[in-house]
């Protein structure tokens, strides 16, 4: 047998924020109609979540259900529960046309916190992250430098972030990169003269 | 830069966040066509200075294609719709109608 590890094995980066690996978390793709009342049912009854509306997340990464695209959910759940309840998923879904997949993995999930964690995203994602345009419970996919990830709010000063696991270390590193201590620009977190 | 806003999933994000797909509405030429409308289907690309359709993609956010409709001269979009057409929307024509009065769609 195998031994599972993370792709960034416990790193953490200190600065103007905390960047930390979230150690081993399980993730499966649901991917199916979210507009299918069948689909929606099986998901929240095996979840507790339910199905989260366009670009919104119900919990976090300890415990979550993330919007990703209009025919495709993730599921955040304990890494060693990822196996059964992707395979209670494929029960409760039955003839209901899905695909469940474990891809606990081929991901990788960094936690973020500290004052300047909105600023430290948007060095590097195309994204609105003013507190009122994006909250807790909102998600977005998108990119950070050059590569696709995927974050949300977990509260006022801490973020999640998830990536492809092959991209990790370079995630990681931008992230330690843009939150050097010293380098806030203090547009978000800092109140304006 | 483009700012565009994502018609699947209401994302709006600028350029980097979308990959472009080249010219929309396009006509497949296949087997059975002529040389000729098989060359044009493959090569042939408006390239106009002003109103102009485009395929895009949300390449970092939810994945899906969309169509938009911008100005080439200005980087104005004015605005993005769904990819299952193979027309422009009248919705969309009237948003170019309003900025461009002298705009005539193609035939
Ligand atoms: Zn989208």
């Amino acid at each position: 047998m195998f031994e599972p590890r993370t792709a960034l094995q416990g790193a953490h980066f200190s600065g103007d924020i905390t960047v930390t690996d979230a150690g081993l978390v399980g993730m499966i793709a649901i991917r199916g109609s979210l507009t299918d009342p069948a689909l929606c049912a099986a998901v929240a009854e095996v979840t507790g979540h339910p199905v989260p509306a366009t670009r919104k997340m119900s919990g976090d990464a300890t415990d979550g259900l993330a919007w990703m695209s209009a025919d495709e959910l993730m599921l955040f759940c304990a890494y060693g529960d990822a196996p059964t309840v992707a395979a209670r998923l494929v029960d409760a879904l039955g003839d209901v046309h899905s695909m469940v997949s474990v891809l606990s993995d081929a991901r990788a999930v960094i936690r973020l916190h500290g004052d300047v964690v909105r600023e430290v995203l948007a060095k590097g994602a195309p994204v609105d992250l003013a507190p009122d345009q994006f909250a807790q419970g909102d998600i977005r996919r998108s990119r950070l430098g050059q590569v696709a990830v995927a974050f949300w709010m977990t509260g006022a000063d801490s973020a999640e972030l998830v990536c492809f696991r092959s991209v990790a270390g370079f995630v990681f590193e931008w992230l330690s990169t843009a939150s050097q201590s010293g380098s806030a620009v203090g547009y978000f977190a800092t109140p304006r003269r | 830069m483009l700012r565009l806003t994502c018609p699947v999933c209401g994302a709006t994000g600028e350029e980097t966040e979308f990959h472009a797909g080249g010219e929309a509405h396009l006509k497949r030429f296949g087997p059975g066509s002529t040389d000729e409308d098989f060359r044009d289907y493959l090569f042939q690309r408006q390239n106009p200075r002003g109103v102009h359709f485009e395929r895009w993609r949300h390449q970092y956010g939810c994945g899906k294609w969309f169509h938009v409709a911008r100005c080439t001269q200005t980087l104005e979009v004015f605005g993005s719709y769904t990819a299952q057409t193979s027309t422009v929307p009248d919705h969309i024509q009237s948003a170019i109608k309003a900025r461009r009065p002298d705009w005539e769609p193609a035939q």
